[in-house]
């Protein structure tokens, strides 16, 4: 029920005066607004979750997460910096 | 990178369970509350169960909204849709979820104007199509869904449009994860914790359970690798005495989580003083209601509420199978009287529910041993 999925913002207009997207997911299109990341534009990923889009995926943190996997020994130091006494 | 298939890379799946066996051992028994019903479901979707080592037990928590919502609400909610010219919108989740006279769509048969929404958008949609009907938006979810909800009651007021209302279920998650770790036949090590749910609220609100509760606290993505690697992290954390919170999905969940969906949230609700869930009992402060400034569009300050409260079965030991007292089929009712065709309890009405997760899930494989075998 809390899933969201990720599409890529194809296009973005402003209907009646707020902020919506089409958003593609695999071979679908669908409808998006926007007004809870008003700094996502065209090309960017989005978490999208009844309609309304409520994170930007941040690439470079996929990429990282994914190279700790990869490099399970790295997994350590990489770690280190998510935890809360880093914030 | 798409973002779903590279964390379903089955090479790295097995190098990431080997890492777990050997931080695991098998000195120690380890007991992790999955919270969000989305990692339950992917548990069983996965069949992340049979790669883990024994020791390691996934106890499956109370984040499934359908599961928890009481079945009085459900019928209060039809009650109201009875009234002449009401539209009764849901999403498609609520569809099949049994009220004593029946479900949504067994009402929608018998007459009842029943939509299915994608979104609380359409919903509004709908009301301004149906000019001359009430369209009462019958809302669910955590701190995911309620912004959405939120701003579409935003909306609502600023289009002047007057005929549609919310029937606010929504609830909260960290009161259900203190009612959890309250009661005093719990005994947990850690918590995989939701990861839609903080794209909204953050890394934050889990500090305390890692500073007072002394247990550590993964924020997890929903893919096989990101839970996978979310059980490495707890288990380094458990193994060196640490607890922490720790955020695995960062590629989606910022540790502030998101200002302006929170923000609409504090716009139109307020905490319930008490809200029951179904299986745990009544919580304080564990339910948002929409606040004094947009009572136009909420459902139970426009229309008499009958208020009915429906017990679950003696027999029913939802609450015990939520705390992970229980394990699903222990339920003296697991799989006779309740199946998730005729769910009893709260825990087999939906596939996210860790009783029909269980039971899809085990079973489909049990029929497929005994179809080999017989083969
Ligand atoms: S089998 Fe049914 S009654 Fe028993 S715990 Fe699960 S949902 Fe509740």
């Amino acid at each position: 029920m809390c899933l969201a999925i990720p599409g890529q913002i194809i296009e973005v207009k402003e209907i009646g005066g707020l902020r919506s997207a089409r958003v593609q997911f695999g071979g679908i299109v669908r409808q998006v607004c926007l007004d809870f990341v008003p700094e996502a534009a065209a090309g960017d990923y989005v978490m999208v979750h009844v309609g309304f889009a409520i994170t930007k995926v941040d690439r470079l943190e996929a990429e990282r997460t994914f190279r700790a996997l990869q490099e399970m020994e790295g997994l350590e130091d990489e770690l280190a910096s998510s935890s809360s006494e880093s914030h | 990178m798409r973002f779903v298939d590279e964390f379903r890379e089955p090479e790295l799946i097995s190098k990431t369970a080997d890492e777990i066996r050997r931080l695991a051992g098998t000195e120690r028994h380890y007991r992790m509350m999955e919270v969000c019903g989305g990692h339950t479901h992917a548990i069983y979707r996965f069949g992340l169960k049979d790669i883990l080592p024994e020791n390691i037990e996934l106890i499956h928590g109370p984040g499934c909204p359908v599961c928890v919502l009481p079945m009085g609400r459900i019928d209060d909610g039809l009650a109201i849709a009875h009234e002449p010219d009401v539209i009764f919108a849901a999403f498609g989740d609520m569809m099949r979820v049994p009220g004593t006279q029946g479900s949504p769509l067994e009402h929608k048969a018998r007459g009842m104007d029943v939509r299915i929404v994608y979104s609380p958008a359409d919903a509004l949609k709908l009301a301004r199509l149906n000019p001359e009907k009430h369209v009462m938006f019958f809302a669910i979810g955590f701190e995911t869904t309620a912004p959405s909800t939120a701003l579409t009651i935003m909306r609502a007021r600023s289009e002047g449009i007057h005929n549609f209302s919310v029937f606010c279920n929504h609830v909260t998650i960290i009161p259900a994860i203190r009612a959890i770790l309250d009661s005093p036949d719990m005994r947990l090590d850690a918590f995989i914790g939701p990861g839609h749910v903080s794209t909204v609220i953050g890394c934050r609100p889990y500090e305390w359970i890692a500073h007072n509760e002394r247990k550590p606290i993964v924020v997890s993505g929903f893919e096989p690798l990101d839970m996978l690697q979310s059980i490495v992290m707890l288990l380094r954390q458990l193994n060196a005495g640490e607890a922490k919170v720790e955020n695995q999905y960062k590629r989606v969940v910022p540790w502030e989580g998101n200002r302006a969906a929170l923000k609409a949230m504090a716009e139109v609700f307020e905490l319930r003083p008490y809200f029951e869930w179904r299986g745990l009992g009544f919580i304080s402060q564990s339910a948002l209601r929409i606040n004094d400034k947009y009572a136009e569009f909420d459902t139970e300050q426009r229309f008499e509420v009958p208020g009915i409260r429906v017990t679950d079965p003696k027999a029913a030991q939802c609450g015990e199978v939520l705390k992970g007292v229980l394990k699903p089929h222990q339920c003296k009712l697991f799989g006779r009287e309740c199946t998730p065709e005729h769910p009893i309890g709260a825990l087999m009405v939906s596939s996210e529910g860790s009783c029909a997760a269980y039971y899809n899930y085990e079973h489909r494989k049990a029929a497929m041993v005994t179809l080999s075998l017989a083969g």
